[in-house]
This record gives structure tokens, sequence and C-alpha cells, in this order.
């Protein structure tokens, strides 16, 4: 209690709204999953590959080729678990999307690159339908696009 | 259609399954592509999951007697694990059975946990949030198998007795379809639809068959035994269900464990 | 509680890879159970790995990340026997940590 009840003179102290709310999280007054802020709305509730750059906070997008796919599936035999790996090859990557044009969602997934790590992941994404797959790569300040098409076997075929 | 030769009716099946594909695609081509698929999704497991729930399950003291499973004896001698699936099923004196890996883990948790046979029997199929125990514990066991020849014994005469039921009800035709497990799985090269259906009298498929389950199956996002495998069957060729650890069960089991004898086990696999 | 993660990290050439499985339903939401109800949406939405008190990488996800969720990544400058951590929040702010040591 004596570290909790320092903590929070402190805080009072500083009158910092941040540390006050970091606080109360500590205390568990606030649970961090509806509270965080950092979880891009925005971006996740797009329909569109343009209206996922611009909840991203990008402005345009322009093709790129400097993408591997690598080990990711033209055809998927389940489109529950699709394999998608990326590797950007564009200089100075900050970001890497994974956006499947024909969920109700695009946005499937948002890795920020920091310095020292590769611009490369691999994870698995859930398909609705066969869709453009696109990699989209913020590198410098600037939105890059580059697409694939994955095809899923449906209904009977896959299951 | 250069591949027409080996089998109108794969090519078929192919066309009605995948409908935006050119023709030229529809062979050997989407065949290939599919198994690079397959091949993406086995660089990570989900079934690692259930193996480590169930190493936890077999560790830790639980029960009216507070004890854990690791004195269990599955074949090997009381804690022995690694390469005791790969001699399942097989004859207990202590029991005067054949008993397969589930049999035995409900033998053992009823005998050192004190479970009921009702409790120790429970669920034996998860589903979501509604874990199965007798899964996790499963994948843990024939995790420890993995790269072990498969050896099960025949030297018992109750072993002979169970093998040789077990035959008998692969073979067996009935139900409203008059259907027999032989009725998909005795001939080489049938598919339903995309899937390969192994033949399980010859033996490369019956080995491949056996020594891949338990497997994640990336389409229900479960971990299924070779238990579930047998009880859906029965339940596709329209049979009486075919009851958890039962006779008929052990039976099966191990015909089909036999069979798979020399190969190297290695599951918990991936599958579709 | 979720249960563990199982993380794999290990050193190839001069970069650590990381392969990681996460024990979650990764439910959209949009799905109905065989009662007719609409299974509420319930996903991991942060991902955040940790190594020597710096963030070697960071992940915001949707529902559209599969059930069990897989993730692959890589980065330089760690060392064997070194940790990592990687830590996960959901959208009903459950969460977990789990910890790996990276082998050589």
């Amino acid at each position: 209690m004596h570290q909790v009840d320092h903590a929070r003179r402190e805080a009072l102290k500083q009158g910092s709204a941040t540390a006050i709310f970091g606080l109360f999280v500590a205390a568990g007054l606030v649970r961090p999953g509806t509270a965080h802020a950092a979880w891009n709305q925005a971006a996740f509730s797009a329909k569109t590959v343009d209206a996922v750059v611009k909840g991203l906070g990008g402005a345009s997008t322009a093709p790129t080729k400097d993408v591997n796919w690598g080990s990711t599936p033209e055809i998927a035999e389940n489109g529950a678990v699709v394999p998608v790996s990326v590797t950007s090859n564009v200089p100075k990557t900050e970001s890497i999307s994974i956006l499947v044009e024909k969920n109700p969602n695009a946005l499937a997934a948002t890795f920020t690159i920091p310095a020292g790590t590769d611009p490369t992941v691999s994870t698995r994404v859930k398909m609705g339908e066969t869709s453009q797959v696109h990699a989209l790569i913020k590198a410098d300040g600037k939105y890059l696009v580059a697409t694939r098409e994955i095809k899923v076997t449906l209904g009977g075929c896959g299951g | 259609m250069t591949r027409l030769t080996t089998g109108g009716a794969l090519v078929l099946a192919l066309f009605a399954c995948l409908p935006g594909l050119a023709a030229a695609q529809a062979g050997d081509d989407t065949v290939k592509k599919i198994e690079e698929y397959r091949q993406a999704l086995a660089g990570g497991n989900p079934a690692e999951l259930w193996e480590a729930r169930g190493e936890d399950l077999w560790k830790r003291k639980a029960g009216p007697r507070n004890a854990s499973l690791e004195a269990c004896d599955l074949g090997k001698g009381p804690g022995v694990v690694r390469g005791a699936y790969a001699e399942l099923p097989r004859y207990f004196a202590d029991t005067g059975r054949v008993m397969d890996l589930e049999s035995r883990l409900v033998h053992c948790r009823m005998t050192l946990q004190g479970l009921t046979a009702a409790q120790a029997r429970a669920r034996p199929y998860g589903s979501g949030t509604d874990r199965s125990d007798n899964e996790a514990l499963v994948a843990f066991i024939t995790s420890e198998s993995r790269g072990v020849k498969m050896n099960v014994p025949q030297s018992h005469p109750k072993e002979r007795e169970a093998y040789q039921l077990g035959k008998k009800m692969f073979f067996f035709r009935g139900g409203p379809h008059d259907f027999s497990c032989a009725t998909c799985h005795s001939e080489s090269g049938k598919r339903i639809r995309l899937q390969d259906l192994p033949n399980l009298t010859e033996a490369k498929d019956a080995q491949r068959a056996y020594t891949t389950w338990p497997a994640y199956r990336v389409s229900q996002g479960e971990l299924r035994t070779f238990q579930w495998r047998l009880f859906d069957c029965f339940r596709q060729q329209r049979f009486p269900e075919l009851e958890f650890t039962s006779e008929a069960s052990v039976a099966l089991t191990t015909f089909l464990a036999r069979n798979a004898n020399g190969a190297e086990f290695n599951a918990p696999a991936i599958k579709r | 509680m979720a249960d563990p993660m199982r993380i794999r990290a290990k050193i190839e050439g001069d970069k650590t890879v990381v392969r990681v499985l996460m024990a979650h339903e990764m439910e959209t939401g949009q799905r109905r159970d065989s009662t007719g109800k609409v299974v509420p949406a319930h996903f991991i939405q942060e991902v955040t790995a940790t190594h020597n008190g710096k963030t070697v990488l960071a992940a915001q996800w949707g529902p559209a990340i599969s059930k069990n969720p897989y993730l692959q990544f890589q980065f330089a400058g760690a060392k064997a026997g070194e940790k990592i951590a990687i830590a996960w929040v959901d959208n009903k702010g459950d969460k977990r940590t789990d910890e790996a040591t990276i082998a050589a």
C-alpha cells in the first residue's frame, strides 16, 4: 500500500493526467483493452485499401514490386487459415500491413518495424473468399502497395 | 487437360471446386499449389499449444487423490512416456485387457487420481472454450513418440484377438448406406472432392494415415485425435456411435495401428 | 486466463528468428452459434515483442488473424541465452506475457 500511496502522491504532485491514468490501470479501475487508445479503430473498420491508408494516417499509395511474398501460397485449401509472409525490400520500411480486399474489413494486421528488426513478417489470416491480398508498406513516410491474388477453395472442398 | 488419363473424376472434381480457375491450371498445378499451402502451414503447428497443456495436465496434481499422472504405466513401465504411443494398443496384465492410449488414460485417471469412470471419460473431444483434457493429454503423449518407429505388439493372444476383431469391423458393411470402412479406404487413388482417401489395406497409406494423427485441423481450429477420426468416420458412414474406449474402438485401433508398424510416428501433425 | 504462448527464438546467422503460437479464439463477432446468437468479437488487438527493454516488434491485429495465431519475425543484436518477451492484449482487456530464452 505504501508504494501505491507514494505513487499516487507523486502522480498528483506532477499533475500528470497520463500518470494518474496509468495508476488507475495498475489499480484495476480501468481495463486496458477498453481504455487503450492505441488500437486503430478507423483503419480496422475501413472497407477499402484507400480507407485503410487514410486510417493509418497516409494520403495516397503507389505500387511497388519490392515485396517478396515468401512462402505465401497461391491457393489456400482452407480460408480459415491462410499463411501470409511479407518481406519488404523497400529501404527505410517502417511498417508492414496485410489487407484482404474482400474481407468485411480489409485490414488484417499492421506491424511496426523498429530499426534493427528485419522488414519481414509471417502470420496467418482468415479469408472469406478468393481475393486480392495487399502488402502495404510504409517507408520513409510514404505508402507503397504490392498485390497478389490468393484463391480459396470453398465449401465442401476445403471442409 | 493432358492429365485426363489419371482420372476424369479428379479433373471434374477440381472444376467443381474451383470454378474460377482456368482449365489449364486445374490439373497437377492445383495439386502442387495445395501442397505448397500445406507446407507453409507445417512451419508452425498450433498442436503445440495442446501438447503444452497436456504436459501440464500429466504433471499437475489433480482429482480426489491429488495425484499427478506421472506414475501412469502406458506399457513401458510407470512414468515412461517416450515411445509409449508407438507400442499401443497392447495387452495390460493389471486389467487383463487390450487397451489403447485413451482407455489407459481413463484407467490411470481413475486409479491414480481417484476420478469416477464418468469423470475420466467425460468430454473426449473439445470444442472452442469447451476444452477436452483427453485431447490435450493425447497430444502430449503422442508427441513423445515423434520419430519412433511404430511397433504395436501381437504377442499376447488377446492382442491377436483384438486385431482380428478390428479387421472384421473394417470390412463389415452395414447401416442405412450399406457402408464399411473399406468402401472408402480399400482402393488406391480415391478421393472425396479434393481430399485423397488413404487405401488402408496397403502398408504405405496405412502407415502415413496412422502416423499423422493426432492433427491440428485448420478447418476446425482444433486438435483432433485418431479416436476422433474413427468416431467421425462412423458418423459419416451412419453407423451407431463408436463409443469412446469401448472394446470395438480399441479393436479397430489395434488393427489400424498394427498395420502402420515399421513407419516412423510423425504427429501431432497439421491438416486442412 | 489464457494458456501460455509457445515461443521459439533461435539465432540464425546474425539474426534472431522468433516464432510464436498464441492460444486465442480470435472470434470475429460475425459468426453465429448453433442457437443463432452472434458470438461476440474476441480477438487479440495488440502484440509487442521486447528484447532487453527494447521493442523489437509492435503489431495491431484485427479479427481476421486466424484462430490460435502464428507470428514469425526476425531482428538483429541479440545473443543466445538472452530473453525475448511477447505480450498481447485483446479487445476484452485480457492479456498475457510470456518469455523465452534465445537458443544458439
